[in-house]
């Protein structure tokens, strides 16, 4: 057997692979590995149900700005129309569910794929189109698919929505948010692990190319356009696949969620977690649920002091005040995000308390 | 015929109105190259301002039009100087992340105070103003966007044309390096340059709350259709954004007449995307060449 390498004094590093590696030392590999069998066995029985909530809503959150991260931190193209894929991940799961009456194990998936067609039909702009410009094709995407969601009558009944069935597998029902928490968590820790292992392969480092200099890339014989459509399709995919949960775990959606705010919000979770970093948009999905959640008690609370209730101040703005508050302090302090910030934490630890 | 013609005027009238809200849209663009996506609650903010004005202050209707106009003026050098001038030279993405979250900054503070509903100001055009040929009607307001839109492309035409600053920016937007080693005091120019739009912004925002009244959420996303617009006139094009607004206008109101109303709002946003595919730097935009 291999000796465990706890706390190497130095780079010692020869091969490529090696660089490659995930965990630097086995120390990470046995942290993250109590974590996980903590986390699953402990967590959903120990927490309150509504922070079993927020748990989930968090671990849905994560796989989609991991989707996200992928197209906008590794390949470098900005989508504003994120929220809007999620949502036709929602719906594609619901009418799978409702028209095909297909189990959840083979809709969420399958709906995942359809959202990566649809996102693959929004990524052709990217053919032509970068920076900028392809930032308003994606913003143009957002508006017109949340118009087909609200007007499409006959597949996804307009305003009145869609009801869901429960999530049933060999007549056992997945209900509750005990049952949907290890469905959920069990999804995102699949869906990280491919994230992580993509970004190690050929197509991974296409992306990076591509990111860094696609001009330059494509003069070292990348096809940016395939690849630019592969990365839309795998940052649809995993919208569609969070927002196939997420209706599940809704049980009924409509379209108005799926609105351009949704979509900022990813983005911001992709920017205050760190571009470019799969951990961080795990991060920052927490942040910012947790910061949604935060201010809804907050406001809640405002608005039960006599004094605001009684001079009719509307306080619940507040939430949207202190939202571009977040955004714009975090890109304006530290742009990397809360990964940066996690990195900083671990390695003045590595060195303490002998710093210098 | 006549519902035609009415249509014809309602499509140019409004147009108009997106020309001169993307007018200060475009001056961000061509100075700074930044895409501002807070332009929406900076109308807002204008119209917001004036009201408070004129309700709360109860100035006369020109001194509160011209508080207001120097009010947004100053408001656009503090937003460039604390906000957009630390990210000179970061990433697209930043830079458009850091817009987003003013927007939402702004759209929060103006709900906590004004709340979400709609405001109207006090009538203060004149009837006289009106047009009437036949059975065809201009509203007063309708002509007061004409002349101010005419009166700003040309003010905007002879300051960039003639005056020094303006000359400044058209430099600045030509090469930022070569403009900064020919002495341009490049950062001066982008204040200036927000200071303007936020000026111009204020202005669109009280026209647009005269005719529609003022509400955050109506205002601001007339900030979103500003994006058609600009890329269908051009990106830098300041005139071009005048004729984008006016085709996007017309193309609004004809479908809303003819096909269906709900159709209406996601029209220019299906255009965008045809437009994005065909012809990207729009009708009077520079087309960019890029080098490795």
């Amino acid at each position: 057997m291999r000796r465990f390498s706890f706390h190497p004094c130095g780079n010692y590093r020869e091969k490529y692979a090696q660089e490659l590696t995930i965990f630097e030392t086995d120390y990470g590999r046995i942290c993250m590995g109590i974590f996980l069998l903590l986390f699953f066995f402990a967590a959903p029985f120990i927490v309150s149900p509504y922070m079993l909530y927020v748990l989930n809503t968090i671990g849905i959150a994560a796989i989609a700005a991991i989707g996200l991260n992928i197209l906008v931190g590794y390949t470098g193209q900005i989508s504003l129309g994120h929220g809007a894929f999620f949502g036709v991940g929602a719906y594609a799961a619901a009418i799978l569910a409702t028209r095909l009456g297909i189990g959840f194990y083979f809709a969420i998936p399958a709906a995942g794929i359809i959202t990566a067609l649809v996102g693959m039909v929004f990524g052709i702009p990217s053919g032509r189109l970068k920076g900028l410009y392809l930032t308003i094709a994606t913003l143009a995407g957002q508006f017109i698919i949340e118009y087909v969601l609200v007007h499409w009558d006959s597949l996804t009944k307009g305003t009145m929505g869609i009801t869901i069935p429960a999530a049933k597998i060999f007549n056992w029902e997945i209900a509750g948010d005990r049952a949907f928490f290890f469905l959920i968590f069990v999804s995102l820790v699949l869906m990280t692990w491919f994230a992580v292992n993509i970004m190690r392969s050929k197509y991974g480092r296409a992306f990076i190319a591509i990111r860094d200099n696609d001009r330059a890339a494509e003069g070292m014989g990348i096809p940016i356009f395939k690849y630019k459509l592969l990365s839309f399709a795998i940052s649809s995919f995993y919208a569609g696949f969070a927002g196939a949960l997420w209706a599940y775990y809704m049980v009924s959606i409509t379209a108005e969620p799926f609105n351009l705010s949704l979509s900022v919000e990813y983005i911001a979770m992709v920017i205050i977690g760190g571009m470019g970093n799969i951990p961080g948009a795990i991060f920052g999905a927490t942040f910012i649920t947790l910061l949604n959640e935060f201010l809804r008690y907050i406001t809640g609370l405002l608005m039960n002091i006599g004094v605001i209730t009684s001079s009719g101040l509307n306080m619940a703005p507040l939430r949207e005040f202190v939202f571009g508050l977040a955004i714009v302090l975090f890109i304006l302090l530290e742009p990397r995000g809360l990964a940066e910030l996690w990195r900083i934490i671990r390695s003045s630890f590595r060195l303490w308390p002998f710093s210098y | 015929m006549d519902f035609f013609l009415q249509l014809l005027v309602n499509g140019v009238c409004v147009g108009l109105l997106y020309g001169i809200s993307a007018m200060g849209f475009v001056m961000i663009f061509k100075s700074s190259s930044v895409l501002n996506f807070a332009h929406g609650e900076l109308l807002a903010l204008g119209a917001f301002f004036f009201l408070a004005l004129i309700t709360w202050v109860k100035l006369p209707i020109l001194i509160a039009f011209i508080l207001t106009l120097i009010g947004c003026f100053i408001l656009g050098f503090i937003i460039e100087r604390f906000f957009l001038r630390p990210l000179i030279g970061e990433k697209l993405i930043f830079v458009i992340m850091l817009t987003v979250g003013l927007a939402a900054m702004f759209k929060g503070f103006i709900l906590l105070i004004w709340g979400g509903n709609l405001h109207t100001y006090p009538e203060f055009l004149p009837e006289t103003m009106s047009l009437q040929w036949g059975s065809i009607y201009i509203a007063p307001v309708y002509t007061a966007t004409l002349v101010i839109s005419v009166l700003f492309l040309v003010l905007f035409g002879l300051f960039f044309k003639k005056s020094s600053q303006g000359i400044y920016m058209r430099s600045v937007a030509d090469n930022q390096k070569a403009a900064l080693s020919l002495g341009v005091h490049v950062r001066r120019v982008f204040a200036l340059s927000w200071a303007i739009a936020a000026l111009v912004a204020s202005m669109s925002g009280i026209v647009l709350g005269i005719i529609n009244g003022v509400n955050v959420h109506d205002l601001s996303s007339i900030g979103l259709k500003v994006f058609p617009v600009v890329i269908l006139g051009g990106l830098d094009s300041i005139g071009g954004a005048i004729i984008g607004g006016i085709i996007i206008g017309l193309l609004e109101t004809f479908t809303g007449g003819y096909l269906s109303p709900s159709l209406r709002d996601v029209v220019p946003y299906i255009v965008l995307v045809f437009i994005l595919l065909i012809k990207p730097y729009g009708l009077f935009g520079l087309v960019e060449i890029e080098r490795v």
